[in-house]
């Protein structure tokens, strides 16, 4: 089987420094990949320069097709999908509004998916109304999510979906997460959770310095001294007795 | 040196006159036009009329007021457009006021049964852009996409000009007008693509620099193709309808409703369209629309080309009321600019509600001061940056 979104060598920098230094990545149709990494690692840029936000030395190809000279339309157009860092909502706008220019690229031939939408996300059918803007941050990550999906994107990259959520809501994220898997849809995460994460996802990659530092089925990066001394120590025991605790 | 300051725009003094000698017809300068109202342009400018102060009743206040309303629809329609096309784009478009006096100026050159020159230059934009969309969609340039480049820059215009050559030496003024507004609007997309979109990621100086460089080159490109001479179109309607101490002109009626039509369909196209939404979203968050896959391009030759069309449209209303030469948008331009500005280059309402307040302004500065006229409406910008900037609070940079 090949590899729906293929990046070999991928270099960005900003001014004379290097961010993200000769990155390979590969995301299966169907599969859920999470990139692990610090602080200043590396990941949002890695994930800017797949989506064309930022420019990139390397070679990428989505579906069998190199992608690298795309502007971000026309990778929205092949069926990447961002949930950016900062989300970058249309905060004056409705959150209805909000869905809707999320499918835009079907132009208007998209009707009913906007229901399935406030299925999925009952909170956003109260608030249809209210300005994104004015949104919890909770609602507005789900707006976030839920915007994308309008896009029906077939590889979806989600940069800190759980930041800022409570522990119940991060399940659900990655209840969500899992459910777009059985749907088809690929998903390369990035996540500081990196339990949440390697739970979900099937692979994963650690960054380091903008580098990729180690890499591996998810259950074996689970069991990496490494990554347990790194990323799911103190702090990840801390998050998994909260979620008991809210559990 | 272009958009000399005593080319005025000299609405309500010659109302004020029509008045008297009414019903009066428009024509080519020098016809019977109250000689007051219109300078020629090569005149110096006028001593500054009687300084005794005159008295105001209670008539020539409505007049005033009635001939501020009327030039402030028209200042509002570019109030508008250039809050449209800088939210969108950042772009302050300087050039709009050459849309309006191209739109005055093609018109009434289908009216006096010529050619007008603009359609030569429709066919030449096209072709610039053409090139332009070519250079810029080169590493994705498919067979369908280049069908669409080719029918949009080079098709579309050249059914325009053939448009002109089948309907007859003079198509009568509703044909003329459609045809008017088919020739300049495109030239806003074309436009953006040959001179805008290379610029897109530069910062709003470098943009207002490429406006300035715009403006030039297109009043410089309207003195060719019409020539230094001034035109006037017939109004769009001779009746004077008395409505109490006034007499109300069917022109004026015209503008009123033109323009209100213009705000209504900007309404419906922001608030219900899914076009006009994607408008509205890239100007909110330029990264956010682009990665739901509104291009950037597209929003910009969009929004330059309702610009376009509006200033087109503004041409064609004021075109009888006033003598336009191919450099007397700029002024006009500059006061829908003041507006705009006045509503903070953001909001819509504001800036339609300045311009009717630019419209009064110079209403009653042209009765009492004639020849400050533009001196007092450029000044009222003074006390309002005064107060934006008082309350003004930093503005954290969000995007
Ligand atoms: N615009 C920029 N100019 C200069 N340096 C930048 C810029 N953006 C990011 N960097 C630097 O690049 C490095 C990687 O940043 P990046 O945002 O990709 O990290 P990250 O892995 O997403 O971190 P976090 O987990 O905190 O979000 C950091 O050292 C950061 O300071
Ligand atoms: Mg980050």
């Amino acid at each position: 089987m090949s590899a729906l979104l293929d990046a070999s060598g991928v270099t960005v920098c900003y001014g004379k420094i290097e961010a993200v230094r000769d990155v390979g990545l590969r995301v299966e149709p169907g599969q859920v990949v999470t990139v692990l990494g610090a602080n200043g690692a590396g990941k949002t840029t890695l994930l800017s320069a797949l989506m064309g936000v930022l420019p990139a030395r390397g070679a990428v190809t989505f579906d069998g097709r190199p992608i690298g000279r795309l502007s971000i339309e026309a990778r929205v157009g092949a069926g990447l999908g961002l949930i950016p860092e900062r989300r970058e909502l249309f905060s004056t706008m409705t959150v209805e509004d909000n869905l809707r220019l999320g499918a835009f690229r079907f132009g208007r031939r998209e009707r009913g998916s906007l229901d399935g939408m406030f299925a999925l996300f009952p909170r956003l059918k109260e608030r249809r109304r209210q300005l994104a803007g004015t949104l919890s941050g909770g609602e507005r990550q789900m707006l976030a999510m839920a915007r994308a999906l309008m896009g029906r994107p077939r590889l979806l990259m989600l940069d800190e979906p759980s930041l800022g959520l409570a522990p119940l809501i991060v399940a659900e994220v990655m209840r969500t997460v899992a459910s777009l898997r059985d749907q088809g849809v690929s998903v390369l995460l990035v996540e500081q959770n990196a339990r949440a994460a390697l739970r979900v996802a099937d692979y994963g990659y650690v960054l380091d310095g903008g580098a990729v530092v180690l890499e591996g089925p998810s259950r074996v990066l689970e069991a990496d001294a490494r990554v347990v001394e790194t990323y799911l120590g103190v702090l990840a025991a801390e998050t998994g007795a909260q979620e008991a605790r809210a559990g | 040196m272009t958009g000399a300051p005593w080319i005025s725009v000299a609405l309500p003094l010659s109302r004020l006159a029509a008045l008297a000698t009414l019903p009066r017809r428009g024509g080519k300068v020098g016809a019977a036009v109250p000689s007051k109202t219109i300078r020629t342009r090569h005149s110096a400018p006028p001593e500054p009329t009687s300084r005794t102060p005159r008295p105001v009743d209670s008539t020539i206040l409505l007049l005033l007021v009635q001939d501020g309303v009327v030039n402030g629809a028209i200042y509002a329609l570019i109030a508008l457009s250039l809050v449209l096309v800088f939210t969108v784009t950042r772009v302050i478009l300087i050039p709009q006021g050459e849309f309006v006096a191209y739109g005055a100026l093609t018109l009434a050159a289908f009216e006096a049964g010529h050619r007008p020159g603009t359609v030569g230059l429709l066919l030449a934009l096209g072709a610039a852009a053409f090139v332009a969309d070519l250079a810029a969609g080169r590493h994705t340039l498919d067979a369908r996409s280049l069908g669409a480049i080719a029918l949009r820059d080079l098709v579309l215009p050249a059914a325009i000009a053939g448009a002109t050559l089948v309907v007859p030496e003079k198509p009568g003024l509703l044909v003329g007008i459609l045809l008017t507004l088919a020739i300049v609007t495109p030239m806003g997309a074309y436009l953006h693509a040959v001179a805008y979109r290379p610029l897109e990621h530069a910062s709003v100086l470098v943009l207002l620099v490429a406006s300035v460089g715009c403006h030039l080159a297109l009043t410089g490109l309207g003195l060719v193709f019409f020539g230094a001479e001034g035109s006037r179109t017939p109004p769009l309607s001779d009746a004077m309808i008395p409505a109490g101490p006034l007499v109300v002109s069917g022109q004026s009626l015209w503008m009123l409703a033109l323009t209100a039509a213009i705000i209504l369909g900007l309404w419906t196209f922001f608030g219900l369209t899914l076009i006009g939404k994607a408008l509205m979203a890239t100007a909110v968050n330029r990264l956010g629309a682009r990665l739901m896959g509104i291009a950037p391009s597209m929003a910009g030759r969009l929004s330059f080309s309702v610009a376009a069309f509006i200033g087109a449209l503004s041409g064609i209303l004021v075109a009888p009321l006033t003598t336009i030469y191919y450099d007397t948008g700029f002024l006009i331009g500059l006061k829908g600019f003041v507006a705009a500005i006045i509503g903070g280059l953001a909001s819509y309402p504001g800036a339609a509600l300045a311009a009717v307040l630019v419209g009064i302004i110079e209403a009653f500065s042209s009765f009492h001061a004639s020849a400050f006229k533009e001196v007092i409406v450029f000044m009222a910008i003074i006390p309002v940056l005064l107060w934006r900037s008082l309350r003004s609070h930093p503005v954290e940079d969000d995007e």
